[in-house]
Protein backbone atom coordinates (compact mmCIF):
# COMPACT_ATOMS: atom_id res chain seq x y z
CA UNK A 1 0.00 0.00 0.00
CA UNK A 2 2.69 2.30 0.79
CA UNK A 3 3.98 4.32 -1.89
CA UNK A 4 7.44 6.12 -1.46
CA UNK A 5 9.39 5.65 1.87
CA UNK A 6 8.74 9.72 3.23
CA UNK A 7 4.84 9.47 2.54
CA UNK A 8 2.63 10.02 5.82
CA UNK A 9 -0.37 7.60 5.95
CA UNK A 10 -4.06 9.17 5.38
CA UNK A 11 -5.50 9.86 8.62
CA UNK A 12 -9.10 9.32 9.00
CA UNK A 13 -11.43 11.28 11.32
CA UNK A 14 -14.77 10.25 11.98
CA UNK A 15 -15.96 13.63 11.44
CA UNK A 16 -15.17 13.82 7.87
CA UNK A 17 -18.49 11.68 7.56
CA UNK A 18 -21.07 13.44 5.91
CA UNK A 19 -23.87 12.62 7.94
CA UNK A 20 -22.55 14.07 11.29
CA UNK A 21 -23.14 16.87 12.66
CA UNK A 22 -19.90 19.06 13.78
CA UNK A 23 -19.62 20.92 17.22
CA UNK A 24 -22.60 19.13 18.26
CA UNK A 25 -23.20 15.51 19.69
CA UNK A 26 -24.32 12.65 17.06
CA UNK A 27 -28.01 12.17 17.90
CA UNK A 28 -28.19 8.99 19.96
CA UNK A 29 -25.29 10.29 22.46
CA UNK A 30 -27.59 13.52 22.42
CA UNK A 31 -30.46 11.49 23.61
CA UNK A 32 -28.54 10.17 26.17
CA UNK A 33 -27.54 13.12 27.70
CA UNK A 34 -30.25 14.96 27.46
CA UNK A 35 -33.42 12.59 27.90
CA UNK A 36 -34.45 9.93 30.58
CA UNK A 37 -36.02 6.61 28.45
CA UNK A 38 -38.22 4.48 30.08
CA UNK A 39 -37.43 0.66 29.15
CA UNK A 40 -39.85 -2.03 29.62
CA UNK A 41 -38.16 -2.68 33.10
CA UNK A 42 -36.90 0.54 34.22
CA UNK A 43 -35.69 3.62 33.29
CA UNK A 44 -32.36 4.14 31.68
CA UNK A 45 -29.55 6.79 31.69
CA UNK A 46 -31.12 8.52 34.79
CA UNK A 47 -27.74 9.89 36.33
CA UNK A 48 -27.29 12.71 34.41
CA UNK A 49 -23.92 13.65 32.98
CA UNK A 50 -22.80 16.53 34.53
CA UNK A 51 -18.76 16.30 33.89
CA UNK A 52 -17.48 19.21 32.39
CA UNK A 53 -14.89 17.03 29.98
CA UNK A 54 -17.17 14.14 29.25
CA UNK A 55 -17.63 14.99 26.28
CA UNK A 56 -13.86 16.33 25.29
CA UNK A 57 -12.56 14.03 23.14
CA UNK A 58 -15.41 14.98 20.85
CA UNK A 59 -14.02 18.42 21.28
CA UNK A 60 -17.69 19.60 23.00
CA UNK A 61 -18.07 21.71 25.99
CA UNK A 62 -20.53 19.82 28.39
CA UNK A 63 -19.97 22.89 30.86
CA UNK A 64 -23.24 25.03 31.60
CA UNK A 65 -21.50 28.02 32.46
CA UNK A 66 -23.84 30.73 34.39
CA UNK A 67 -24.09 33.15 31.51
CA UNK A 68 -25.89 30.27 29.29
CA UNK A 69 -27.97 29.58 32.31
CA UNK A 70 -29.53 32.50 33.14
CA UNK A 71 -30.35 33.00 29.01
CA UNK A 72 -31.82 29.94 28.84
CA UNK A 73 -33.84 29.32 32.35
CA UNK A 74 -37.22 29.90 32.54
CA UNK A 75 -40.03 29.23 34.86
CA UNK A 76 -43.73 29.36 33.84
CA UNK A 77 -46.45 28.81 36.84
CA UNK A 78 -48.86 26.33 35.80
CA UNK A 79 -51.16 27.33 38.27
CA UNK A 80 -51.21 29.19 41.61
CA UNK A 81 -53.93 28.97 44.50
CA UNK A 82 -54.18 29.80 48.11
CA UNK A 83 -52.81 26.72 49.31
CA UNK A 84 -50.81 25.36 45.95
CA UNK A 85 -49.14 25.84 43.20
CA UNK A 86 -47.27 24.37 40.32
CA UNK A 87 -44.75 25.20 37.94
CA UNK A 88 -41.97 24.46 35.44
CA UNK A 89 -38.58 24.97 35.69
CA UNK A 90 -37.30 25.08 32.73
CA UNK A 91 -33.53 24.56 32.10
CA UNK A 92 -32.11 23.07 35.32
CA UNK A 93 -30.35 20.37 36.58
CA UNK A 94 -32.37 17.68 38.83
CA UNK A 95 -29.80 18.02 41.53
CA UNK A 96 -30.53 21.56 41.73
CA UNK A 97 -34.27 21.26 41.90
CA UNK A 98 -34.21 18.22 44.39
CA UNK A 99 -32.63 21.04 46.58
CA UNK A 100 -34.97 22.94 46.16
CA UNK A 101 -37.35 20.38 47.48
CA UNK A 102 -35.46 19.68 50.14
CA UNK A 103 -35.04 22.71 51.39
CA UNK A 104 -38.98 23.50 51.25
CA UNK A 105 -40.13 20.45 53.23
CA UNK A 106 -37.51 20.70 55.84
CA UNK A 107 -35.64 24.11 56.25
CA UNK A 108 -38.38 26.86 56.05
CA UNK A 109 -39.73 28.23 59.27
CA UNK A 110 -42.87 28.23 60.32
CA UNK A 111 -44.47 28.80 63.90
CA UNK A 112 -45.63 25.87 65.41
CA UNK A 113 -47.20 25.04 69.30
CA UNK A 114 -44.19 23.64 71.06
CA UNK A 115 -44.82 23.80 75.06
CA UNK A 116 -48.26 23.50 76.64
CA UNK A 117 -48.95 24.18 79.84
CA UNK A 118 -51.96 22.39 81.32
CA UNK A 119 -53.88 23.50 84.03
CA UNK A 120 -56.52 20.81 83.72
CA UNK A 121 -57.87 17.98 81.58
CA UNK A 122 -60.44 15.68 83.25
CA UNK A 123 -60.78 14.28 79.53
CA UNK A 124 -60.51 10.92 78.32
CA UNK A 125 -57.61 12.24 76.04
CA UNK A 126 -54.35 11.89 77.42
CA UNK A 127 -51.85 15.09 78.22
CA UNK A 128 -49.58 13.80 75.58
CA UNK A 129 -51.83 13.13 73.02
CA UNK A 130 -53.72 16.24 73.51
CA UNK A 131 -49.98 18.32 73.41
CA UNK A 132 -49.07 16.38 70.02
CA UNK A 133 -52.29 17.24 68.30
CA UNK A 134 -51.89 20.76 69.04
CA UNK A 135 -48.67 20.83 68.15
CA UNK A 136 -49.01 19.79 64.08
CA UNK A 137 -52.04 22.48 64.52
CA UNK A 138 -50.93 25.60 61.30
CA UNK A 139 -51.17 28.58 62.63
CA UNK A 140 -52.01 31.61 60.02
CA UNK A 141 -49.00 33.52 60.55
CA UNK A 142 -46.03 35.13 59.04
CA UNK A 143 -42.97 33.20 60.84
CA UNK A 144 -40.72 36.37 59.20
CA UNK A 145 -42.00 38.54 62.05
CA UNK A 146 -40.44 36.61 64.57
CA UNK A 147 -37.00 35.33 65.86
CA UNK A 148 -36.43 31.87 66.84
CA UNK A 149 -36.32 31.14 70.84
CA UNK A 150 -33.39 29.17 72.23
CA UNK A 151 -32.88 27.64 75.59
CA UNK A 152 -30.93 31.14 76.96
CA UNK A 153 -33.77 33.29 75.89
CA UNK A 154 -37.02 34.32 78.00
CA UNK A 155 -40.05 33.99 75.87
CA UNK A 156 -41.16 37.12 74.93
CA UNK A 157 -43.23 38.93 72.47
CA UNK A 158 -40.85 38.78 69.96
CA UNK A 159 -40.30 35.26 69.60
CA UNK A 160 -43.66 33.19 71.27
CA UNK A 161 -47.54 33.29 70.35
CA UNK A 162 -49.35 32.07 73.49
CA UNK A 163 -53.03 30.35 72.60
CA UNK A 164 -55.40 29.31 75.37
CA UNK A 165 -58.28 26.87 75.36
CA UNK A 166 -60.44 26.60 77.97
CA UNK A 167 -63.55 24.03 77.66
CA UNK A 168 -65.79 22.46 79.89
CA UNK A 169 -68.61 20.19 79.16
CA UNK A 170 -71.34 20.59 82.36
CA UNK A 171 -72.76 18.01 83.87
CA UNK A 172 -76.65 16.82 82.43
CA UNK A 173 -75.50 18.33 79.07
CA UNK A 174 -74.66 16.54 75.93
CA UNK A 175 -71.07 15.64 74.56
CA UNK A 176 -69.45 18.28 72.99
CA UNK A 177 -66.11 18.36 70.38
CA UNK A 178 -63.65 20.87 70.76
CA UNK A 179 -62.82 21.93 67.74
CA UNK A 180 -60.07 24.82 67.24
CA UNK A 181 -62.12 27.90 67.39
CA UNK A 182 -61.61 27.12 70.88
CA UNK A 183 -58.49 27.89 70.68
CA UNK A 184 -57.90 31.83 71.54
CA UNK A 185 -55.32 34.02 70.66
CA UNK A 186 -53.80 35.72 74.21
CA UNK A 187 -51.48 39.00 72.57
CA UNK A 188 -50.50 39.89 75.78
CA UNK A 189 -49.04 36.80 77.13
CA UNK A 190 -49.20 34.20 79.28
CA UNK A 191 -52.00 34.30 82.11
CA UNK A 192 -50.77 31.54 83.82
CA UNK A 193 -49.01 32.92 87.09
CA UNK A 194 -45.59 30.75 88.11
CA UNK A 195 -45.42 30.01 92.17
CA UNK A 196 -42.50 32.21 93.27
CA UNK A 197 -40.62 30.68 96.91
CA UNK A 198 -40.78 34.02 98.25
CA UNK A 199 -43.87 34.74 100.60
CA UNK A 200 -42.17 38.25 100.90
CA UNK A 201 -43.12 39.65 97.12
CA UNK A 202 -45.84 42.27 97.36
CA UNK A 203 -49.64 41.55 96.09
CA UNK A 204 -49.11 44.69 94.25
CA UNK A 205 -46.86 44.02 91.84
CA UNK A 206 -47.87 42.02 88.52
CA UNK A 207 -47.33 38.32 89.19
CA UNK A 208 -45.11 36.35 87.47
CA UNK A 209 -45.36 34.62 84.71
CA UNK A 210 -44.81 32.24 82.32
CA UNK A 211 -43.63 34.79 79.36
CA UNK A 212 -42.54 38.02 79.81
CA UNK A 213 -44.14 40.02 77.20
CA UNK A 214 -43.01 43.94 77.25
CA UNK A 215 -45.95 44.73 75.08
CA UNK A 216 -48.75 43.41 73.92
CA UNK A 217 -49.09 41.84 70.35
CA UNK A 218 -52.37 43.57 68.92
CA UNK A 219 -50.30 47.16 68.76
CA UNK A 220 -48.05 45.13 65.56
CA UNK A 221 -49.74 46.44 62.54
CA UNK A 222 -49.75 43.01 60.58
CA UNK A 223 -51.68 41.71 63.77
CA UNK A 224 -54.59 44.19 63.70
CA UNK A 225 -54.97 43.43 59.99
CA UNK A 226 -55.12 39.29 60.45
CA UNK A 227 -54.77 38.34 64.35
CA UNK A 228 -53.01 35.28 64.24
CA UNK A 229 -55.67 32.59 64.26
CA UNK A 230 -55.24 28.65 63.99
CA UNK A 231 -55.75 28.12 59.98
CA UNK A 232 -58.44 25.86 59.71
CA UNK A 233 -60.95 26.41 62.79
CA UNK A 234 -62.95 23.22 61.97
CA UNK A 235 -60.39 20.42 63.03
CA UNK A 236 -61.18 18.47 65.89
CA UNK A 237 -59.12 18.38 69.21
CA UNK A 238 -60.51 16.84 71.99
CA UNK A 239 -64.14 15.65 72.57
CA UNK A 240 -65.70 16.50 76.09
CA UNK A 241 -68.22 14.22 77.81
CA UNK A 242 -70.50 15.52 80.72
CA UNK A 243 -68.62 16.81 83.51
CA UNK A 244 -64.99 16.83 82.15
CA UNK A 245 -62.87 19.79 81.41
CA UNK A 246 -59.68 21.52 79.32
CA UNK A 247 -57.99 24.34 80.53
CA UNK A 248 -54.66 25.00 79.02
CA UNK A 249 -52.03 27.50 77.36
CA UNK A 250 -50.09 26.65 74.75
CA UNK A 251 -46.79 28.58 73.49
CA UNK A 252 -45.87 28.87 70.22
CA UNK A 253 -42.63 29.26 68.74
CA UNK A 254 -40.67 28.69 65.14
CA UNK A 255 -38.89 26.30 64.31
CA UNK A 256 -37.65 24.34 61.11
CA UNK A 257 -38.80 21.31 59.40
CA UNK A 258 -35.71 19.04 60.36
CA UNK A 259 -36.23 19.31 63.64
CA UNK A 260 -39.76 18.04 63.82
CA UNK A 261 -42.29 17.89 61.10
CA UNK A 262 -44.66 19.95 62.85
CA UNK A 263 -42.86 22.72 61.70
CA UNK A 264 -42.71 21.95 57.96
CA UNK A 265 -44.71 24.27 55.70
CA UNK A 266 -45.78 22.36 53.10
CA UNK A 267 -47.86 19.36 53.10
CA UNK A 268 -45.43 18.11 50.58
CA UNK A 269 -43.62 18.95 47.80
CA UNK A 270 -42.51 16.96 45.24
CA UNK A 271 -41.01 17.31 41.52
CA UNK A 272 -40.90 15.36 38.24
CA UNK A 273 -39.09 15.23 34.71
CA UNK A 274 -41.48 16.94 31.52
CA UNK A 275 -42.77 13.75 30.38
CA UNK A 276 -42.33 13.75 26.42
CA UNK A 277 -44.16 10.92 24.40
CA UNK A 278 -42.74 10.26 21.06
CA UNK A 279 -44.51 7.70 18.55
CA UNK A 280 -43.05 6.58 15.63
CA UNK A 281 -44.60 7.20 12.23
CA UNK A 282 -44.01 3.81 11.41
CA UNK A 283 -46.63 2.22 13.65
CA UNK A 284 -48.94 0.46 11.60
CA UNK A 285 -51.83 -0.69 14.43
CA UNK A 286 -54.32 2.24 14.99
CA UNK A 287 -53.84 3.44 18.68
CA UNK A 288 -58.06 3.64 19.35
CA UNK B 1 -12.38 20.82 58.18
CA UNK B 2 -10.17 20.08 54.88
CA UNK B 3 -7.91 16.83 54.60
CA UNK B 4 -5.52 17.45 52.43
CA UNK B 5 -1.92 16.66 52.18
CA UNK B 6 0.58 20.14 52.67
CA UNK B 7 2.69 19.35 49.13
CA UNK B 8 -0.04 19.05 47.10
CA UNK B 9 -3.11 21.27 47.19
CA UNK B 10 -4.84 20.35 44.30
CA UNK B 11 -7.09 17.44 45.79
CA UNK B 12 -8.35 17.36 48.76
CA UNK B 13 -11.38 15.89 50.85
CA UNK B 14 -13.91 18.40 52.68
CA UNK B 15 -15.67 17.62 55.39
CA UNK B 16 -18.93 19.47 56.19
CA UNK B 17 -20.93 19.17 59.55
CA UNK B 18 -24.50 19.58 59.89
CA UNK B 19 -25.30 18.99 55.82
CA UNK B 20 -26.61 16.18 54.06
CA UNK B 21 -28.04 15.61 50.51
CA UNK B 22 -29.57 18.95 50.43
CA UNK B 23 -26.29 20.98 49.53
CA UNK B 24 -23.74 18.06 49.13
CA UNK B 25 -25.69 17.08 45.53
CA UNK B 26 -25.82 20.94 44.44
CA UNK B 27 -22.33 21.88 44.98
CA UNK B 28 -21.17 18.13 43.13
CA UNK B 29 -23.34 19.61 40.08
CA UNK B 30 -21.57 22.93 40.08
CA UNK B 31 -17.93 21.23 40.61
CA UNK B 32 -18.45 19.07 37.86
CA UNK B 33 -19.33 22.07 35.80
CA UNK B 34 -16.28 23.70 35.86
CA UNK B 35 -13.58 22.67 33.65
CA UNK B 36 -10.56 22.90 36.17
CA UNK B 37 -11.85 19.77 38.21
CA UNK B 38 -10.98 16.03 37.37
CA UNK B 39 -13.02 14.27 39.92
CA UNK B 40 -15.50 15.59 42.30
CA UNK B 41 -17.77 13.59 44.45
CA UNK B 42 -19.32 13.56 47.58
CA UNK B 43 -20.54 10.98 50.79
CA UNK B 44 -21.81 10.52 53.65
CA UNK B 45 -20.07 8.06 55.65
CA UNK B 46 -23.37 7.14 58.25
CA UNK B 47 -26.96 8.40 57.86
CA UNK B 48 -27.43 9.13 61.28
CA UNK B 49 -24.53 11.43 61.79
CA UNK B 50 -25.11 14.88 59.80
CA UNK B 51 -21.59 14.64 58.03
CA UNK B 52 -20.75 14.94 54.33
CA UNK B 53 -17.38 14.51 52.81
CA UNK B 54 -16.72 16.26 49.37
CA UNK B 55 -13.79 15.29 47.49
CA UNK B 56 -12.56 17.11 44.99
CA UNK B 57 -9.51 17.17 42.51
CA UNK B 58 -8.09 19.57 40.02
CA UNK B 59 -5.82 20.22 37.42
CA UNK B 60 -3.48 22.05 39.46
CA UNK B 61 -5.55 25.12 41.00
CA UNK B 62 -5.98 24.59 44.48
CA UNK B 63 -9.20 22.37 45.36
CA UNK B 64 -10.47 25.43 48.15
CA UNK B 65 -10.47 28.21 45.69
CA UNK B 66 -12.39 25.85 42.88
CA UNK B 67 -15.14 24.31 46.05
CA UNK B 68 -15.46 28.09 46.95
CA UNK B 69 -15.79 29.39 43.21
CA UNK B 70 -18.31 26.50 42.83
CA UNK B 71 -19.97 27.53 46.38
CA UNK B 72 -20.07 31.10 44.57
CA UNK B 73 -21.74 29.86 41.01
CA UNK B 74 -24.19 27.97 42.88
CA UNK B 75 -25.32 30.82 45.06
CA UNK B 76 -25.47 33.25 41.98
CA UNK B 77 -27.61 30.41 40.39
CA UNK B 78 -30.00 30.41 43.29
CA UNK B 79 -30.55 34.18 42.87
CA UNK B 80 -31.21 34.09 39.49
CA UNK B 81 -33.80 31.73 40.23
CA UNK B 82 -35.27 33.32 42.75
CA UNK B 83 -35.66 36.33 40.32
CA UNK B 84 -36.82 34.71 37.80
CA UNK B 85 -39.13 32.79 39.56
CA UNK B 86 -40.61 36.39 41.56
CA UNK B 87 -41.57 37.48 37.49
CA UNK B 88 -42.94 34.49 36.63
CA UNK B 89 -45.50 34.67 39.62
CA UNK B 90 -46.03 38.18 39.39
CA UNK B 91 -47.25 37.87 35.56
CA UNK B 92 -48.88 34.83 35.97
CA UNK B 93 -51.04 37.17 38.87
CA UNK B 94 -51.41 39.60 36.34
CA UNK B 95 -52.36 38.04 33.40
CA UNK B 96 -54.97 36.04 35.66
CA UNK B 97 -56.45 39.53 36.58
CA UNK B 98 -56.59 40.62 33.11
CA UNK B 99 -58.61 36.88 32.47
CA UNK B 100 -60.83 37.44 35.17
CA UNK B 101 -61.49 41.20 34.20
CA UNK B 102 -62.42 39.74 30.67
CA UNK B 103 -64.57 37.28 31.91
CA UNK B 104 -66.34 40.00 34.28
CA UNK B 105 -66.93 42.01 30.94
CA UNK B 106 -68.42 39.23 29.06
CA UNK B 107 -70.96 38.36 31.90
CA UNK B 108 -71.92 42.00 32.25
CA UNK B 109 -72.33 42.47 29.22
CA UNK B 110 -74.80 39.48 28.46
CA UNK B 111 -72.27 37.84 25.53
CA UNK B 112 -73.50 34.60 24.88
CA UNK B 113 -70.64 33.63 22.78
CA UNK B 114 -67.61 31.42 24.56
CA UNK B 115 -64.79 32.15 26.09
CA UNK B 116 -61.78 31.86 23.25
CA UNK B 117 -59.01 30.14 24.70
Amino acid sequence: MAEGVGEEKKKFSIWDLPDVPMGQLPPHLELQRSRVSCNKDAPIHTESIQYSGAYASMGIDNSSRLDRFSNNFRVEVVQLNKDDMEFDMIGIDAAIANSFRGILIAELPTMAIEKVLIANNTSIIQDEVLAHRLGLVPIRVDPRLFEYLSENDQPNEKNTIVFKLHVQCKRGSPRITVKLDALKWLPNGSELVKETRNATSDSSSKPETYTYFGCSQEIIPEFVKNPIIPKYPDIIIAKLGPGQEIELEAHAVKGIGKTHAKWSPVATAWYRMLPELRIDCNCRFLLF
Amino acid sequence: MEHGSFTDNSAATFSLTDEDHTIANAVRFTLNQDPRVTFCGYSIPHPSEARVNIRVQTTGDPAREVLKDACQNLMLMCRHVRCTFDKAVEHFKASNAVKALKIDSQDSSGDDSEESE
